[in-house]
């Protein structure tokens, strides 16, 4: 199987999401599934970012948490559907991106890595702070979606948690297929010519500024998007989903399972999606097996999880 | 002006700690190019293993010492671990594994200790001392001139000893001290000893104010590495300015503006500096080779 082949991924991921649910014994199931999804998404962006152009950002927990405090609140101040203020999420992230992006991106590495983190957290603290709109750190309600209600008048019942894991599995689909036509079009070469070398890129002719910044709206729209997924579904939200830890999280779950694939990408946002949940037995230990997950996986499979799988198994077919 | 002297003090001894944890950063970077977001977890030991050694009955400077010796241990075991195995991986990956790190020390001390707050007494009490209409703190006074000996410590090492200098020609260039003979393996092992050791003295000064948990750590080197980066990554001069400034900006952001939002002071003037002066206040422009 050759993992960067568009329509492999897409099967394969399109075959997990529909085989899957035979294997749930309950609904809790498809709740960490959609979870998986929404997380999916995100991580998807990030691969744009930084598996195609190589740019990395620790802020971008920011504009999941603009998605969602979009839908938590445009309906409310603004009276329109909360599918809508999804729309109107993605795009104010993507305006703030690309304001934010054209001065952070001239920055490189480890100076890219704290502009971004500085980014993030103003909007954690500006959730958290104006309490008075955002019902501060102890979150807010979000309107419902609607469309259990509309399948009910239209004579099906299905339960909440199964709906989300159709919808959020449609939304990563989409995701995925996105980002795998951006790999192998004229914009995605470029992306990765410029990760490979910058000044090579420049030297044959690659806007490099214009393509970092686009690769930075497109992977802050995917955030948003998961972030606004993540408030209908809760119904609910706090700040911590524009928190550090979360924009770190985004970061490793694409890295651990392989930041150069979508499919690795969203590998790794399911163990790490699915690791808290299996920890949770162990609560007391919960902090130490991440810490020490992030590490191993890092120092020994330096692709990430599921290249390095990939190659190990092709090395014994050998 | 009584007031502005108040915001000033509590900020330099706020902005000592941070100069102390980017200091840290600066020392493990130039040996390294390792940007370590572990450095704060070193400042929560220090801080923490004190605190119980001093509960199970160790005198205060025993229990200090006990505390930065086991911190010292904690860093050479993560560069022997985890950072020499990892060399030359991209930026992103040694993110990730100090973030680890970070991530598994504050685990790990969670369930080796607690997750209370904690302190321990005052080197020499609590008694304010008034200074030009203010008050200081005693402590204020350990911790800033604890500073300020690591810097001029730090300074008299990297200048005048053999071992210093083999640290700085390593910075400079890791092949050519090699060349020359220098362990650099040693150097990188005692880079992260140093920096630990400048960490877990900057918990243990500052515990008696601040209080500590288990949680401390990332709060600080989130700050540390701002006041690193806003002086010039990788100059020592620049880790104490950009540390010292750090901490008066947030306490006058705290004083005059809105303390809720005094860390966000910090990022604004981090981004404006980064935006203006992208190698930081004391940083020499640099041309990367093709």
């Amino acid at each position: 199987m050759k993992l960067g082949s568009k329509h492999t991924t897409l099967l394969v991921l399109a075959v997990i999401i529909i085989v899957a649910p035979f294997f749930f014994p309950s609904s809790y199931y498809f709740r960490v599934g959609s979870l998986i999804f929404i997380n999916g998404l995100a991580v998807t962006g990030i691969v744009i970012l930084t598996g195609y152009a190589g740019q990395v950002s620790l802020g971008h927990a920011g504009f999941a948490g603009i998605g969602a405090y979009a839908c938590a609140l445009a309906p409310v101040y603004l009276g329109v559907h909360p599918g809508l203020a999804l729309i109107i999420g993605a795009l104010l992230s993507g305006a703030i991106a690309f304001l934010v992006g054209r001065p952070i991106l001239r920055l490189k590495g480890y100076y890219l890595g704290v502009a971004s983190l500085g980014f993030g957290i103003l909007v954690a603290m500006l959730l958290t702070n104006e309490a008075q709109i955002t019902g501060g750190p102890d979150g807010i309600r979000v309107a419902d979606l609607g469309i259990r209600g509309l399948l009910r008048e239209m004579g099906f019942r299905v339960k909440g948690s199964e709906l989300w894991y159709v919808l959020t599995g449609i939304c990563l689909l989409i995701g995925a297929w996105l980002a795998l036509n951006l790999h192998d079009s004229p914009t995605g070469r470029a992306l990765r010519a410029l990760h490979g070398s910058e000044v090579a890129a420049r030297t044959v002719g690659v806007d490099v500024a214009r393509l970092k910044l686009q690769a930075f709206v497109i992977s802050a729209v995917f955030a948003s998007v998961s972030g606004s997924l993540l408030a209908l579904q809760n119904r609910f939200i706090t700040p911590e989903v524009a928190g550090f830890l979360h924009s770190v999280e985004m970061v490793t779950m694409a890295v651990l399972g392989g930041v150069g694939s979508v499919l690795g990408a969203i590998f790794g946002a399911a163990i790490l999606t699915t690791l808290p949940q299996v920890l949770t037995v162990f609560a007391e230990y919960e902090y130490a097996v991440l810490g020490l997950v992030m590490m191993l996986v890092m120092i020994f499979l330096r692709d990430g999880l599921l290249p390095s799988l990939a190659k190990l198994i092709k090395g014994r077919e050998q | 002006m009584p007031e502005l002297m108040q915001f000033l003090l509590s900020g330099l001894t706020v902005g000592a700690v941070y100069a102390l944890v980017a200091l840290g950063f600066t020392i493990i970077y130039n040996a390294s190019d390792v940007v370590n977001f572990a450095q704060g977890e070193f400042v929560m030991l220090g801080g923490m293993i004190t605190v119980f050694a001093y509960g199970a009955g160790a005198p205060l400077p025993l229990a200090a010492a006990v505390a930065i010796l086991t911190t010292v241990f904690v860093g050479v075991a993560l560069n022997k671990l985890a950072i020499e195995p990892a060399r030359g991986a991209p930026v992103v990956s040694l993110i990730i594994i100090t973030i680890g790190a970070s991530i598994l020390i504050r685990g790990v001390t969670q369930i080796v200790f607690d997750k209370q707050i904690h302190r321990f007494p005052a080197f020499t009490g609590d008694a304010p001392i008034p200074f030009f209409g203010a008050t200081l703190l005693p402590q204020s006074l350990w911790v800033v001139g604890g500073a300020l000996t690591v810097f001029v410590g730090l300074y008299l090492f990297f200048t005048k000893t053999l071992t210093g200098k083999a640290v700085l020609a390593t910075a400079n260039n890791r092949l050519a001290a090699q060349l020359v003979g220098i362990n650099t393996g040693w150097v990188m092992t005692l880079s992260f000893g140093l920096s630990a050791a400048i960490g877990a003295l900057a918990g243990v000064l500052v515990t008696p104010i601040t209080l500590t948990s288990y949680d401390v750590g990332i709060g600080l080197a989130l700050k540390g590495f701002a006041a690193a980066m806003l002086g010039g990554m990788g100059n020592p001069k620049g880790a104490l300015v950009g540390g010292l400034l750090l901490g008066v900006i947030e306490a006058m952001t705290a004083g005059y503006l809105s303390s809720q939002y005094k860390d966000a002071a910090a990022f604004v003037v981090i981004l404006a500096v980064l935006f203006a002066m992208p190698q930081g206040l004391f940083g020499a422009k640099s041309t990367e080779r093709v």
